[in-house]
């Protein structure tokens, strides 16, 4: 399970750091949420992996760490704003600036429109 | 209400913003004698907090009861009542500029400012780590609204970079936090220091890794050397009063590298590797910076480049790590940013007199009060690029004498040097705007009372800091005393035994 769960976390953050490189607004925010799921694995993973380990006490033999739950909850929640801001932002931006460009500027050398 | 004083600086901003935003979207004069009263409130509440913390112990405030480490606790030393007071006094200004007419171009600027507020005090209160991280969120999306108040190309180009890369910040921090707790398995500060001191050599590595990936996110914030070129735009870009506040935003980072620096990896190995990137970042920021100063074509991309001159130079003082160089730290820290909030505050009332030209170095139109924004501009050149009689000058001196052995050699050229572009660039600017500039006749609009106000109370701080010289300056230096001994915030927190970790601490 570490094997999958640290595979998927990494394939998740390189998606995510490709995309956010990229010069247009929309593969950023989606670059941004898969960045952010990424990370989002990662703290939840922060206090160890187990199967079959309710974080409540007495329902089985060693609960998991309720407490990297909270905070994934937290992280989420707080992710959620930033993406909605995030895209209301670069609709005005394509608005005012007139192309989506993270710069505002339309092409490069040898770019077509 | 003492024993509640600590949450206060917190609840009321928040509750301040909630009528703000209760009460429609255009300031009308009620929002913004309530938005001023709220900052002059907080300024009171601030010297009290500064009263309480000069005591010398640590006061906590445990939320909902619940004791640490388990629930989360504010705490008040010395540093945080220096930072929150230096917040409500900038605020102040700010906000008093702000009411003059600055603060109708968009909607809801007072209650984003007050939630603004809320942010910057709670990540400076708190003792908690992802307590801190929930604070910076909320002082980031409201200085990214505030960033965009009112609109136009360049706040939403500028924007736009700084929201993706504030965004990216964020997350590195969730990794920090999730690497730290998973090493040490407890957020509170205090005992994540206690606990690092006693982890084997696997784990270490491991918090060296999450230490070291926290101070890349807060040196994003501060704006050190390969993390800043995201400044000088927004800055340039941000309408006056913002960017005058914003000038505390920087010394948020530095404030969590001198916390997290001091409490939490006091003890583990990666505080060598913190601090020699500081001195080696300070540095090089400061290099940098100063040919910026020189190169800015524009008053405000000037003090922009003039506000990461007094970054580089907080970060050389975090990077030595000496009591005294962290006295002359604060002490500096105070002076620059009062200062750099009031010249952005200038350099608007400057550009609108100047019509089309604005705040561009070039000719233009004679001003309408050449004698009282001249010699208000003045007194904020000099205190700014380190001349005596004002406060800078102190400051730097304080840090030139904190350096020791072979720091004096790199410092001192860098720094002078630093300070010298500034004063050409300055003296630049002074003389295009106010003695070169004769096209056409005066016609800008008057500077108004509110606008003066705010910016004497700014500016005001230059003369005053050198008159308090000295009981600021023993203040800063028993922050600095207080500082260098961590292990008694854990003891006034009563966090006396070591638990254990429980199995799934374990990675």
């Amino acid at each position: 399970m570490e094997l999958l769960f640290s595979l998927v976390t990494g394939v998740l953050s390189a998606s995510g750091i490709y995309l956010l490189l990229r010069g247009r607004t929309f593969s950023i925010i989606v670059g941004l949420a898969l960045l952010s799921y990424a990370v989002n694995l990662f703290l939840f993973s922060m206090g160890g992996l187990h199967t079959h380990a309710a974080a409540v006490i007495g329902e089985s033999e060693s609960p998991a760490d309720p407490l990297p739950q909270a905070l994934v909850l937290t992280a989420i929640v707080i992710g959620f704003a930033m993406t909605a801001f995030m895209v209301i932002l670069a609709i005005r931006a394509r608005a005012e600036l007139g192309n989506d460009h993270v710069d505002g500027k339309q092409g490069e050398e040898g770019e077509t429109r | 209400m003492a024993q509640h004083l600590i949450i206060l600086p917190i609840l009321l901003p928040m509750l301040t913003a909630l009528g703000l935003l209760l009460s429609g979207q255009v300031p009308t004069p009620w929002q913004r004698r309530a938005s001023i009263a709220s900052c002059a409130l907080l300024v009171l509440l601030a010297v009290a907090l500064l009263v309480k913390a000069n005591s010398g112990t640590y006061s906590f405030y445990a939320l909902g009861n619940w004791q640490a480490p388990f629930g989360i606790v504010l705490v008040l030393d010395r540093l945080s009542a220096i930072m929150v007071a230096l917040t409500a006094v900038l605020a102040l200004g700010c906000v008093t500029f702000a009411a003059a007419g600055d603060d109708s171009r968009g909607s809801n600027f007072h209650a984003i400012f007050q939630l603004q507020l809320v942010g910057l005090n709670g990540a400076f209160l708190t003792g908690d780590m992802f307590n801190l991280f929930v604070f910076f969120e909320i002082l980031l999306l409201a200085s990214y609204a505030l960033l965009m108040h009112g609109g136009g190309k360049a706040r939403i180009g500028a924007g736009m970079h700084y929201v993706v890369l504030n965004l990216v910040g964020s997350a590195l921090f969730i990794l920090a936090l999730g690497v730290l707790y998973g090493a040490t398995g407890t957020l509170n500060m205090a005992d994540m220091g206690r606990r690092i001191a006693m982890l084997d050599a696997d784990s270490s590595a491991l918090v060296s890794a999450g230490a070291l990936l926290l101070v890349v996110v807060f040196s994003l914030k501060a704006a050190i050397l390969p993390l800043y070129f995201w400044l000088p735009a927004t800055y340039a870009a941000a309408p006056a009063p913002i960017a005058a506040l914003f000038a505390i935003m920087t010394k948020v980072g530095l404030y969590a590298i001198l916390r997290v620096k001091t409490l939490v990896f006091a003890d583990s190995t990666a505080l060598v590797f913190i601090e020699g990137w500081l001195w080696w970042g300070g540095l090089a920021t400061l290099l940098l910076a100063g040919i910026g100063v020189l190169a800015a074509r524009d008053m405000r991309t000037m003090v922009a480049y003039l506000v990461l001159v007094s970054v580089g130079t907080l970060m050389c003082a975090a990077g030595m790590g000496s009591t005294a160089s962290t006295t002359a730290l604060l002490y500096y820290l105070i002076h620059t940013t009062l200062i750099a909030g009031a010249l952005f505050l200038l350099a608007e009332l400057v550009g609108v007199q100047r019509g089309q030209a604005g705040t561009r170095l070039v000719r233009a139109r004679r001003l309408r009060q050449p004698a009282l924004l001249g010699g208000m501009f003045m007194i904020a050149a000099v205190a700014v690029a380190g001349l005596p009689p004002l406060a800078g000058a102190l400051g730097k001196l304080l840090l030139m004498q904190a350096a020791e052995g072979s720091e004096r050699l790199w410092l001192w050229p860098i720094l002078l040097l630093a300070g010298l572009a500034g004063l050409i660039a300055l003296s630049r600017a002074g003389s295009v705007f106010f003695w070169a500039s004769h096209k056409g006749e005066p016609n800008g609009p008057l500077t108004s009372k509110l606008q003066l106000s705010g910016v004497i109370w700014l500016l005001a701080s230059a003369p005053l800091l050198v008159i308090l010289a000295g009981p600021v300056s023993s203040y800063t230096e028993a922050t600095a005393v207080q500082l260098s001994t961590p292990y008694l915030v854990s003891e006034a927190l009563g966090l006396d035994v070591i638990l254990p970790l429980t199995q799934g601490d374990q990675p």
